[in-house]
C-alpha cells in the first residue's frame, strides 16, 4: 500500500505535519501563533492543495472553486442547525453536497477545456453566487448569510443534551472546535495533514501520472486510447471535495456561511495562493496560502496612523508623500498589493515561490563545484 | 403584444453593452490569441472617463457673501460653477451633456490606455500558455478595479443622462401601433449608439485596406507577416480599438447603471458566456449572441415567467450558455478550427 512513496516522500511529508503541528510554537516569532490565524493557514492551505491537484496536475484553470467552497460551508451550516453541533456529521454532509455539485459542474465543464473550462466554472461560479443570493435565501439567507439562531431543531443533540444558554458551540465529541481554542487549530490541522497525505499519494500514484500526461499531451493520451475524460472528472470531483471541505472547516471553526464566499474574487484568491507557492508542486500551495493569509492579516490591519508612527524619523516633508502612497497598498487597499504581487508573480516566476527556492539553490550548488553546470534550475516553460 | 416589445426593447439596450463588450473581447481574441480578463476593467474606465469629465465640469467655486445670510444665520456661501462662470449659457448645455461629450474625452484616453497596456504587458505574453494570459490579465483587472475603488471609493457615483434625453418615448406611437409603449430616450439612444459603433468596427475591418489586412492576420498571421506588414503594431491598433469599443460601452450606459468600480468584472463574466455562445472567434456570433441574451435575460425577468420559474432572470444566461455547448461545441456561429479542442 505504500509502495509509490518513496523515502524522500515520507521525510517531507513527516516534516510538513511537524511544522504543522508545531505551528503554535515554531509561529511565535512572527506573531502569527493564535488560533484564528494558524486555522486560517490550515484551512486555505487545504483549499489550494485541492485546487492544485485539479490545476497543477492536469493543467485545467478553474476559476469557479469558491462556489464547492460556499456550498461546504452551507451544508456545515444547514449540519449544525438541523441535527447536531459536532463536526463529524458536519463535514460528511459538505464533502457529500460539494462532491455531487462538482459531479455536475464538472460534467458540463469539462467538456471543453482550455479557456472554455476556465469560463464555464467562472459562470458556475457567478450563478451559484447570484442564486445564493436571491431565489436561495430560505436555503442561504441571503445576504445576511447563515447562522445558527436559539430557535434551531439540533435533532440529535436534542435527544442527548439539555441545551444550554447562548448558541452552542461546534464539538467533536465534547472537544470545542469553534470560540477561538487550540482544539480548533488542531482540528483543522489534522484536517490538512490528512488532506496533504492524500494529495502526495495522488501526485506519485499511477492516476496521478495520468493526470500529468493529460497536462502535458491530452492529445497523445487520446491517440493511445485513454479516455481522459473520466480521469478529469475525478480530478474534478475531489477537487470540489477539498474546496467543500475547506469551506466545512471555516463554517466548524466560525459557524456562519454568506454568499460572499462563491464569488469570483475568492476563486481567484485560491487560484492566487497556489500559483504564489507554486503550480504543481506538493508543498507550495500551502505555502502560497499562508503567505497570503498572512500578509493579508498584516496588511489590512495598518492604517496611515499606523504608517505614520512606522516612519516618524523621517522628515515631515518626506514623510507625508510617502505614508499617501503606501496607504494605496494597505487597510483597505491590501486586494491591490495582491493583485500586483499576483502580476508580477505570473510575469518573472511562473512557478511561483518554490522555483525560486530551486532557483536560489542550484546558485548555492554552482557556487560549491563550478564545472557542473545547474541543469535542473533553469525554468522550464509549462507547456 | 405591447409587453413583448416592451420586453425586447429592454433586453436590446443591455445586449448592446453585452454586444461592445464580447466584441472587443473576439477581436482581441482572433488578432492576438489572448484571453483578456481585463476587458471589463476597460468598460468600467469608460464609465468613470464619463464620472470624471462630469467631476472636471462641476467643480465648483465657493465664496462666502456676507450680505445674505442663510436660514442658520451664518454668511451663505454661493457656490458657482466655474464651467458655467467662463462660458456662461454653453457652459451649462456642456455640463447637461457632459455623458455623451465625454466621449470625446474617452476615446484618446481608452485608445492609449489599450496601447500601453498591450505594449506594456499582453505582448509579452503571445507565446504564454492561455493559462498565464487569464491569469496576468485577471491581475490587471484587479489592480484597476481597486485603483478606481482608491480615487472615487465603493459606492456608485450616478450620472444624469442629458435632460432632453430623460423622459420616456412613446415607441408605440413610434411605431405606428397606437397604444403607448413606454421607453426611457436613453436606453433607446444606448442602443442606436451600440449599433453605429458596431457598424463602424465591421466597416473598418470590411472595406478599408487596413481591416482587410487586420482579416487577414486573424487568419494566418504568419504569411502575413511574411508578405512584409508589420502585424504586430496593426495588432496593437486592433487592441486600443477594442479598448476604446468597451470604453464607449461605459461612458454610455453609465446614466442606465451608475457605475461603480466592480461593475467591470460582472459585465466581464456575462460577456464571455456572451462570446463562448456566439462562437469564439467570431464577430457576428459575438453580436448577435449578445441582442440574443440580453433579450432572454429581459424576458426571463417578466413577473409572469419569474412566478411560474423563480430565479430564472438570474441564471437565464448560464443556462443557455449550458445548452448551447452541450448541442453545438462551436457555439452559435463559431469558426472551424478556432479552440477546437
Amino acid at each position: 500500500m505504500f509502495g509509490n512513496l518513496s523515502r524522500q516522500d515520507w521525510v517531507m511529508f513527516l516534516g510538513f505535519s511537524a511544522v504543522v503541528l508545531l505551528a503554535p510554537i515554531l509561529f511565535q516569532p512572527i506573531g502569527a501563533a493564535y488560533p484564528a490565524i494558524l486555522e486560517k493557514f490550515c484551512i486555505f492551505g487545504l483549499f489550494a492543495i485541492g485546487f492544485n491537484i485539479l490545476f497543477g496536475l492536469t493543467g485545467y484553470l478553474s476559476f469557479g472553486h469558491a462556489a464547492f467552497l460556499g456550498v461546504g460551508s452551507y451544508a456545515t451550516v444547514w449540519s449544525f442547525k438541523l441535527f447536531t453541533m459536532n463536526v463529524i456529521p458536519a463535514i460528511a454532509m459538505s464533502i457529500i453536497f460539494a462532491g455531487i455539485f462538482a459531479l455536475v459542474i464538472g460534467f458540463i465543464s469539462l467538456r471543453r477545456s482550455g479557456i472554455y473550462f476556465s469560463i464555464l466554472t467562472l459562470a458556475f461560479a457567478q450563478m451559484s453566487y447570484n442564486m445564493a443570493y436571491s431565489v436561495l435565501t430560505p436555503l442561504t439567507n441571503g445576504e445576511t448569510g447563515l447562522q445558527l439562531t436559539l430557535k434551531d431543531p439540533r435533532i440529535v443533540d436534542a435527544m442527548f443534551i439539555t441545551p444550554g444558554t447562548g448558541l452552542p458551540r461546534s464539538t467533536l465529541f465534547g472537544l470545542e472546535i469553534s470560540g477561538g481554542g487550540l482544539g480548533g487549530f488542531y482540528f483543522t490541522a489534522a484536517a490538512l495533514i490528512i488532506g496533504f497525505y492524500i494529495s502526495l499519494r495522488i501526485f506519485r500514484s499511477p492516476f496521478g501520472l495520468m493526470l500529468k500526461a493529460i497536462k502535458s499531451n491530452q492529445n497523445r493520451m487520446r491517440y493511445t486510447g485513454f479516455n481522459t475524460r473520466p480521469y478529469l472528472m475525478a480530478a474534478f470531483v475531489i477537487s470540489g471535495i477539498y474546496a467543500g471541505l475547506a469551506g466545512s472547516l471555516m463554517a466548524a471553526v466560525d459557524p456562519l456561511a454568506g454568499p460572499e464566499r462563491m464569488q469570483w474574487t475568492a476563486s481567484g484568491e485560491v487560484v492566487l495562493m497556489t500559483i504564489l507557492g507554486g503550480v504543481g508542486t506538493l508543498i507550495g500551495p500551502v505555502i502560497g496560502a499562508a503567505i497570503i493569509k498572512y500578509f493579508e492579516n498584516i496588511f489590512s490591519g495598518f492604517n496611515e496612523t499606523a504608517l505614520n508612527s512606522v516612519f516618524s524619523f523621517l522628515p515631515h516633508t518626506l514623510r507625508d508623500p510617502l505614508v499617501k502612497l503606501l496607504s494605496l497598498f494597505v487597510g483597505e487597499g491590501w486586494s491591490l498589493t495582491l493583485g500586483l504581487v499576483f502580476m508580477a508573480i505570473v510575469i518573472f516566476l511562473p512557478g511561483g515561490i518554490m522555483e525560486g527556492v530551486r532557483l536560489i539553490a542550484s546558485l548555492f550548488k554552482k557556487g560549491g563545484n563550478g564545472n557542473k553546470p545547474a541543469v535542473s534550475g533553469h525554468a522550464q516553460p509549462a507547456e | 403584444m405591447d409587453a413583448i416589445i416592451l420586453q425586447i426593447l429592454n433586453g436590446l439596450d443591455k445586449g448592446g453593452a453585452y454586444a461592445l463588450i464580447a466584441l472587443g473581447l473576439t477581436l482581441v481574441f482572433g488578432t492576438l490569441g489572448v484571453v483578456n480578463f481585463a476587458h471589463g476593467a476597460l468598460f468600467m474606465l469608460g464609465a468613470f472617463c464619463a464620472v470624471t469629465f462630469n467631476k472636471l465640469l462641476t467643480l465648483e467655486k465657493v465664496t462666502v457673501d456676507p450680505t445674505q445670510l442663510t436660514p442658520w444665520g451664518t454668511p451663505a456661501e454661493i457656490k458657482t460653477s466655474l464651467v458655467e462662470a467662463w462660458l456662461g449659457e454653453f457652459g451649462k448645455v456642456l455640463v447637461n451633456y457632459s455623458v455623451p461629450v465625454s466621449i470625446i474625452v474617452a476615446i484618446p484616453v481608452m485608445l492609449i490606455i489599450g496601447i500601453v497596456m498591450e505594449r506594456g504587458l499582453i505582448r509579452h505574453f503571445y507565446k504564454r500558455p492561455h493559462a498565464d494570459q487569464i491569469l496576468v490579465t485577471f491581475g490587471l483587472a484587479i489592480v484597476l478595479q481597486e485603483i478606481i475603488k482608491h480615487f472615487y471609493g465603493a459606492n456608485p457615483i450616478p450620472q444624469a443622462a442629458p435632460t432632453a434625453f430623460s423622459g420616456t418615448a412613446q415607441v408605440g406611437m413610434l411605431l405606428g401601433l397606437g397604444d403607448a409603449i413606454p421607453y426611457p430616450w436613453w436606453r433607446l439612444i444606448y442602443l442606436f449608439f451600440s449599433l453605429a459603433i458596431i457598424g463602424i468596427v465591421f466597416a473598418f475591418l470590411q472595406f478599408t485596406t487596413y481591416g482587410m489586412v487586420v482579416r487577414a492576420g486573424m487568419r494566418d498571421r504568419e504569411t502575413v507577416g511574411l508578405l512584409g506588414i508589420d502585424i504586430e503594431r496593426r495588432f496593437t491598433v486592433v487592441f486600443g480599438i477594442a479598448s476604446v469599443v468597451a470604453g464607449l460601452a461605459g461612458v454610455m450606459y453609465t446614466p442606465v447603471l451608475p457605475p461603480d468600480y466592480h461593475m467591470g468584472m460582472d459585465f466581464l463574466v456575462l460577456s464571455f458566456v456572451v462570446v463562448v455562445v456566439g462562437g469564439m472567434g467570431s464577430l457576428g456570433g459575438a453580436v448577435a449572441a449578445g441582442f440574443l441574451l440580453g433579450i432572454l435575460q429581459s424576458f426571463a425577468s417578466m413577473n409572469e415567467i419569474k412566478s411560474i420559474i423563480p430565479g430564472i432572470d438570474q441564471i437565464i444566461i448560464y443556462l443557455v450558455a449550458v445548452v448551447i455547448l452541450l448541442t453545438m461545441p462551436r457555439g452559435l456561429m463559431g469558426r472551424k478550427g478556432v479552440m477546437e479542442d
